[in-house]
């Protein structure tokens, strides 16, 4: 008595259809695409140097001079190449931070949940702890012992902005913990480790995808608070932070030296949180659609 | 009688109320409160009774999904009710579960060879071309073609899933499967066709099964032995027949006059005991059903009665049963 089986149905393939029908996800989808493929080739898009000091074309306004469609800055170096490569900075602290939150938020998250008890207690206490105090100011103290490279910068930003994570994948393992198939999974013997990672970790996945999209927003925006508080990206590497800086003193004289790398963080952002947006509806399982 | 596969004695599991603010305990819950069982190779023991009696706890206690607060539970001869979980790990393949809600039971994420492959994982069997032919064998043992291996859980109905489950609970070859309400979560069509292929699988494989269940219906068709159980006790335990046609306790009376009849003007009026179950954190003394029965005495309410044989196999714990 062979029972009939259903015809597979991709799961992405409705996680997309639901994505698609978001119009302000695809178009964040569409920046973010963008700004990666033009940090990816700053170099090769950068109509100059960005390092490149030309005193004699100092304020040059935007689209006045083919040679620097942006215009250039207090020093003469052309702005579309350093948004260029401030991107490229941007993005890369963003993504590495990213990650860094994620796998920490992630581990806490799940140990704190599955674990339970007095796992459970120290280890939120100490989400509680960091919580209390406001993240650019332990960005500052930790940046004041801290050389500042990138590395570091991503680092730093990644380890003091995990806390949330790790409660939004604790409470989904307090939910799916008390799930059949992880007692299926406990009376078969399966060790911890691996119900936490191999059982609870891809249900959990969802959320985690969603909380590290908007994760890189958040870096991003970090990296230029600490950048323009002159503790991050240190010239004359450029990132839209220091650009942010130096453009202060000249804000009522040229104003787009201001407006542009503004203009750059707030596209990057927003860009990444309507696409997490998007996720998170593509994605969440009160609107799956399977039975 | 050779010596049980199961026998569980003295069974108890208590969970603590614990104040909201600072965790003290302020009282328990006695959700399994003296429990004893025993199965023997090969044979379906039927555990039945209301919901919230503790026949699910107690179940899952047996396979330390919970863990038991007291009592002993001696698998082939073995002591484990505080075995370790190193020492644990050889009975896991011996003892195995089939649960009520088939949705609930299979990871999402994984898929039905993953699912199936797991077991041999975990206890490192075989290689991966190995496995993936074990995993073939028990999608072919349960009725489902070699392919559903490659899709996920909520690629299949009810019927479907639930056969997925008991493939899983056989890939370590058990002696013991728990079934806990196997079949009540699907629908009556696909019932029988569940419960014909856990037969077949028993007379195959020589299986001993614990059926939980509050169907009798089903009961009656599959039990060898059937265990009542109320209020965290067993009150009766006797062979399926002498249990449909032979009830001691007035509690399985009470819970066989409920069952529709097929065959009209066979059996007494029914008796609807009063009132509601009380709560197991705060059980009334004494024989647990006594503010219930309609036969209850005095000695009712002071003193707990002791399972009495009336006959063989037959135990009662009422005072008013004599032997």
């Amino acid at each position: 008595m062979s029972a009939a089986v259903s015809a597979p149905e991709g799961q992405l393939a409705r996680v997309w259809q639901r994505f698609r029908r978001h119009r302000l996800a695809l178009a964040g989808a569409f920046v973010v695409a963008l700004l990666m493929a033009s940090a990816l080739f700053a170099s090769v898009f950068a109509p100059q140097d960005p390092t490149l000091l030309d005193t004699s074309l100092r304020f040059v306004p935007p689209f006045t001079d083919w040679r620097y469609p942006l215009g250039t800055d207090e020093l003469g170096r052309d702005t579309l190449s350093r948004l260029l490569h401030g991107g490229q900075v941007s993005l890369t602290v963003g993504l590495v931070a990213m990650v860094t939150t994620v796998l920490t938020g992630a581990l806490i998250g799940i140990a704190a949940g599955y674990l339970g008890g007095i796992a459970d207690t120290l280890l939120m206490r100490f989400v509680d702890t960091m919580l209390c105090f406001p993240q650019v100011f332990l960005l500052l103290v930790v940046a004041a012992f801290v050389p500042p490279t990138l590395l570091s910068i991503s680092l730093v930003i990644g380890l003091t902005s995990w806390m949330e994570v790790s409660r939004i994948v604790r409470a989904e393992i307090l939910h799916l913990k008390e799930q059949d198939f992880v007692a299926a999974a406990r009376a078969l013997g399966a060790s911890r480790t691996r119900i936490m990672v191999r059982e609870l970790l891809p249900n959990a996945a969802a959320p985690i995808l969603v909380a590290a999209t908007l994760k890189v927003a958040s870096a991003v925006l970090m990296e230029s608070y600490i950048s323009y508080l002159g503790y991050g990206v240190q010239p004359p590497l450029a990132s839209w932070g220091n650009m942010l800086t130096n453009a202060q003193g000249y804000f009522d004289t040229v104003p787009w030296l201001a407006i542009l790398p503004g203009a750059a963080i707030t596209l990057t952002v927003m860009g990444f949180n309507f696409l997490g947006d998007g996720l998170r509806d593509a994605l969440d399982p009160r609107l799956r659609m399977d039975p | 009688m050779a010596e049980p596969l199961l026998q569980v004695r003295g069974l108890e599991v208590h969970f603590p109320i614990r104040s909201a603010m600072l965790r003290r305990r302020i009282g328990t819950v006695r959700a399994v409160d003296g429990v004893d069982l025993e199965v023997a190779r090969g044979e379906t023991l039927a555990l039945v009774g209301e919901s919230g009696c503790g026949k699910t706890t107690t179940g899952k206690s047996i396979l330390r999904l919970i863990e038991p607060t007291g009592g002993s539970i001696r698998f082939a001869g073995e002591e484990i009710a505080r075995h370790p979980p190193a020492r644990l790990a050889p009975f896991r393949r011996r003892m195995q579960i089939v649960f009520q809600d088939p949705y609930a039971s299979l990871n999402p994420r994984m898929t039905v060879g993953g699912i199936l492959a797991a077991p041999f994982e975990i206890h490192r069997i075989g290689d991966a071309k190995d496995r993936a032919e074990r995993v073939a064998a028990l999608l072919r043992t349960v009725g489902l073609p070699p392919e559903a291996a490659r899709r996920y859980p909520h690629e299949f109905s009810g019927g479907q899933r639930q056969r997925i489950g008991i493939a899983r609970a056989l890939a370590l070859e058990p002696e013991l499967v728990i079934g806990d309400e196997p079949v009540s979560a699907l629908d009556v069509s696909i019932q029988a066709q569940i419960i014909n292929l856990m037969k077949r699988l028993q007379a195959e494989l020589g299986l001993a099964y614990i059926m939980i269940s509050h169907n009798l219906a089903v009961v009656s068709h599959v039990a060898d032995r059937v265990a009542v159980m109320y209020l965290g006790r067993v009150v009766e335990t006797a062979p399926r027949e002498a249990l449909f046609f032979d009830a001691r306790h007035p509690y399985t009376q009470a819970l066989l006059s409920a069952v529709p009849e097929p065959v009209p003007g066979r059996r007494r009026a029914r008796q609807v005991p009063q009132g509601d179950v009380p709560s197991p954190a705060n059980p009334p003394p004494g024989c647990h059903f006594h503010p219930r029965c309609p036969l209850a005495i005095a000695r009712c309410a002071q003193e707990a009665p002791a399972p009495r044989i009336v006959a063989p196999g037959h135990a009662v714990a009422c005072h008013l049963v004599s032997p």
